[in-house]
């Protein structure tokens, strides 16, 4: 196991299996979700972090992936609907020895939070945003969200809709985000690695997962997670490996000039050494957002972590201001401010 | 000359500076107050500047004033009329002369009347060459010509010269006190440290301003005022931002809870952020958020996880944090919301004041939510009630909304300095940690208050939240009974802390023929124009709350005890609205104004007069 760069948080002393992150309340999502696979990889997850179990906390905001914090047994806030982002960064910002987890949703931070989403990742507060990304409004019953793909018929757009979905990729990128990492929820072990990844990184990590909603939008991720076109429709990231995917591992992805192209080795001479090796530690968001905008069916969705810089992280700063300023101020409490400046004695 | 002047003593005097916006009013008033607090004097200050940061100059849209009331009595407004007005320009002469009393002395720069600068401000003719001032002591001082010529000799140019203007006045005025100058002058040897030069000028043209007065004929009296009898202890000035924000630092000290602040900045309420983040050195966390609402949901988050959660805002903002209130009342954290008011609605009157949020405050949340209001009423209280604000919150478990506004905020007023070891304890509900019998929504029997369960504490893991809880477990509930149970209980917690606060006071006898009712920032004027009013032999004494939401338990007996009842308030009747909903045993009068001005103790007079 790697060491946590992070000595903020207490680790805890006996070893935590994922019974002890099990709430004690029914999980109410619909049989067959997606969310309930995530459940299961924070459960995995959790313990082989390894910090004391009272240190965890869950944030959330509105809607089915928000229901989250009630079926872990950690500290827990369901919060009010897009403000989940806002409310973890005055935990983490008042309380540093947390790690907060925050379950959102496509609605719940690509739209009615979607400020709180974007400055959260600009300031790099170190937290871990789990993104529900089914691309549909679940809770509300159907209606289309801001990731929902241009034409949908939905219950609020029964002609399609004619608005540009987001790609969070791209998002969390624009907003100067330090780790964004993809997962799909068919995939309960790589949603664990991920998670994992992202609990060691110092600075807002985001792991969107593509979800099914089995009720409003089934089958929405099926040219990504249909076990018929899935070895050729994703490619599995590993730090310092060339991008290389399909059934026969015979395709990669090459930087031709300033864009991707997909080639196959064996062709016209196309070598191992032609591919774009994947380097998600560099600063250079550059080559990350081409990786994170590739989807079908031009490309293959690319899963992992496509991104992961180091980047001070705004609660460290906060830390080091207040212990600067303590060192230098001789105001050092409320008696000494309220005496300082021009005073003077009435007798 | 000087020796033959009379002294006239005077029991206060008010006296403005104005000027375009960037002639330095407001550091002038500034000095001018501080010099005066070190004499002895009690004082209060207000700030009046346009919302616009350099407007077109000269023009009435760009005059900038700053009014500082000195006497040797208590000290309770910044005062009606104005005694000695200074006007840099013909704008700032047209735009306060309707405040200034009859008889005042004016200095005006004179260098600054022509006609382009006169047409400007809506004069025909130059009001100092025509008749239009007689009934004023008027003197025309040739302020820019003077102050370029004592700079001349250090060999600083006109620009700069210029900038020292206010402070030729400043001179001007110490004369008319007849004032020593060094406070001023060690003001300046702080500021300029870096720029030696800077000290020589600003200097030089204060004592150029106060010998020039010597010279002055029509000045012929000078005031003098006797230091005010004032409690004994050690006292700065404050104003009413920053005393918020200190009682909030003393409130976190007291209660060993760290401060989170979640802002956003909005005028008037913006310096409250500004101050506490100066103080880092106390572990004061500040957070300036992207919004209202992450301003006050950040706030939240710090509140479940242990913090004396805070934010700060002004009228448009409290609308957009309305939400994240009812939040807090569900999940039931301590959490103090400041409402710094100003005229609405929209985005209103920014730098004007007034009391329009009160309903707001009380209601203006989705379904039955019960929050704490509280409003402080003199820019030194805000101190007191930002502590007490704070202490109920963490103590009671609930969101307070502190009222305050622009006037108490920018304004400034003596304050004694208290010893936070003086101040009253703060004991927030801790879980202790593997309490096995800890449920989130367990309740003391007596105060209703449920316990706080700080992440990081062994054993007491639990997940609390917007939807309606179960009472003791606190899971989600959709029971109708429990959410009946629910509602009455977060009512009921929150009218319990009427058992906690002071009882209602009262300015004068417990019974007589009117009761004056006012709330919040308008004290100072109902107090003082009751006062004269009682001077005069008449049977009429003031109630002026600061606890408006539970009342205190006594309004009904302190109503009870007179014949009429006229509620004041700076807006079209909200407080006397709530009182007929609270107390629908009276008869209420009303005197409301909504003008973005305070009232005044003249007007005041008059209306109660009417009332005998």
């Amino acid at each position: 196991m790697f060491e946590f760069p992070d000595k903020t948080i207490e680790r805890s002393v006996v070893e935590l299996n994922k019974s002890d992150f099990v709430s004690d309340q029914m999980v109410k999502w619909c049989p067959g979700c997606g969310a309930h696979a995530i459940l299961a990889s924070i459960a995995n997850v959790f313990p082989k972090i390894g910090y004391r179990k009272e240190n965890f906390m869950m944030v959330s905001g509105i809607g089915c992936s928000s229901r989250f914090p009630y079926y872990v047994n950690t500290y827990g806030f369901h919060g009010i609907h897009g403000r989940a982002n806002a409310i973890a960064s005055g935990v983490k910002i008042a309380n540093p020895n947390l790690s907060v987890w925050i379950a959102t949703g496509d609605g719940d931070s690509m739209a009615i939070g979607g400020n709180h989403f974007i400055h959260i990742i600009r300031r790099n507060i170190d937290v871990n945003i789990v993104l529900f990304n089914n691309q549909i409004y679940g809770l509300t019953k159907g209606q289309y969200s801001p990731t929902t793909p241009m034409g949908s018929v939905t219950k609020t757009s029964p002609q399609g809709t004619i608005e540009h979905p987001f790609n969070p990729g791209e998002l969390v990128l624009g907003a100067q985000g330090t780790f964004f990492a993809r997962a799909v929820d068919t995939n309960v072990k790589l949603m664990t690695e991920v998670m994992f990844e992202a609990a060691r990184h110092d600075g807002t990590s985001v792991i969107e997962i593509l979800q099914n909603c089995i009720i409003f939008a089934d089958k929405t991720h099926e040219a990504i997670t249909d076990k018929e076109v899935r070895d050729d429709s994703q490619i599995h990231l590993k730090n310092g490996e060339p991008l290389i995917f399909g059934k026969n591992k015979d395709k990669g992805i090459r930087l031709n000039g300033s864009q991707l192209e997909i080639v196959t080795l064996g062709e016209n001479g196309i070598t191992e050494d032609d591919l774009l090796v994947h380097d998600q530690y560099q600063q250079d968001p550059g080559v990350h957002l081409m990786i994170a905008k590739m989807y079908p069916p031009h490309f293959p969705v690319a899963l992992g972590i496509i991104r992961s810089a180091m980047y001070p992280t705004y609660d460290d700063l906060v830390e080091a201001q207040i212990a600067k300023a303590q060192h230098t101020s001789k105001i050092l409490c409320v008696d000494d401010l309220l005496n300082s400046g021009d005073t003077w004695e009435i007798k | 000359m000087s020796d033959q002047t009379n002294f006239i003593e005077k029991e206060d005097v008010v006296v403005k500076f104005c000027g375009d916006s960037g002639d330095g009013m407001q550091l002038a008033g500034t000095l001018f107050s501080d010099a005066a607090a070190l004499l002895g004097l009690d004082l209060a200050t207000f700030p009046d500047y346009p919302a616009e940061i350099r407007a077109p100059h000269n023009t009435i849209a760009g005059v900038s004033g700053f009014q500082v009331h000195v006497g040797r009595k208590k000290i309770e407004t910044s005062g009606d009329f104005v005694d000695i007005l200074v006007a840099m320009n013909p704008a700032s002469l047209k735009s306060n002369l309707k405040w200034t009393r009859p008889g005042a002395t004016i200095i005006v720069d004179a260098d600054s009347f022509d006609e382009a600068t006169c047409k400007k401000a809506g004069y025909i003719t130059n009001p100092l060459e025509d008749d239009s001032l007689e009934g004023y002591n008027l003197v025309k001082a040739p302020v820019t010509m003077l102050t370029r010529n004592a700079l001349q000799a250090l060999g600083i140019d006109n620009k700069t010269a210029d900038r020292t203007r206010n402070v030729f006045t400043l001179g001007i005025i110490y004369h008319i006190f007849s004032w020593k100058l060094d406070t001023t002058v060690n003001y300046f040897k702080t500021k300029f440290k870096k720029k030696p030069e800077m000290i020589e000028a600003n200097k030089l043209v204060l004592e150029t301003g106060y010998s020039y007065a010597d010279t002055v004929e029509t000045l012929g009296s000078s005031y003098h005022i006797a230091k005010a009898k004032m409690p004994a202890g050690r006292y700065r000035n404050i104003t009413g931002n920053v005393a918020t924000a200190w009682g909030f630092l003393a409130a976190a000290e007291r209660s060993g809870r760290p401060l989170f602040l979640g802002s956003y900045p909005i005028t008037p309420a913006t310096e409250i952020l500004i101050e506490l983040v100066k103080h880092k050195s106390l572990g004061a966390k500040v957070f300036q958020a992207e919004d209202e609402i992450a301003g006050i949901c950040s706030a939240i988050g710090a509140s479940y996880t242990g913090s004396l959660a805070l934010t700060t805002t002004s009228g448009p903002g409290l609308s957009l944090k309305s939400e994240a209130i009812g939040l807090a009342v569900m999940t039931e954290l301590p959490l103090v919301i400041v409402n710094v008011q100003r005229g609405g609605p929209s985005t209103g009157l920014p730098t004007k004041s007034e009391q329009s949020d009160l309903m707001q405050a009380l209601f203006g949340r989705n379904g039955e939510a019960p929050v704490v209001v509280i409003a402080a009423s003199t820019p030194a209280d805000c101190f007191k009630y930002a502590y007490e604000s704070a202490k109920i919150a963490l103590e009671h478990m609930t969101p307070v909304i502190l009222l305050t506004d622009g006037s108490l905020g920018n304004g400034s007023q003596l304050f004694r300095i208290p010893k936070v070891a003086d101040l009253p304890s703060i004991t927030p509900p801790l879980a202790e940690p593997n309490d096995k019998d800890y449920k989130p929504y367990k309740r003391d029997p007596e105060t209703l208050v449920r316990k706080w369960a700080i992440p990081g504490t062994e054993g007491l893991r639990h997940r609390i939240g917007g939807l309606e809880k179960e009472n003791g477990s606190g899971n989600v509930s959709t029971d109708p009974a429990n959410h009946q149970l629910m509602t009455d209980l977060r009512e009921a917690k929150v009218q319990k802390v009427a058992d906690f606060i002071p009882e209602q006071g009262i300015v004068g006898d417990k019974k007589g023929d009117v009761l004056v009712v006012s709330w919040g920032g308008t004290r100072g004027t109902t107090e003082a124009a009751v006062e004269e009013l009682q001077k005069q032999g008449k049977k009429i004494s003031l109630a002026h709350f600061h606890h408006i939401m539970p009342l205190p338990k006594n309004t009904h007996e302190v109503l009870a005890g007179f014949k009429k009842i006229i509620v004041c308030e700076l807006n079209s009747g909200q407080f006397v609205n709530y009182l007929r909903m609270k107390e629908p045993d009276f008869k209420y009068l009303q005197y409301n104004k909504v003008m973005g001005l305070p009232f005044t103790v003249t007007e005041l007079v008059a209306r109660f007069n009417e009332m005998f």
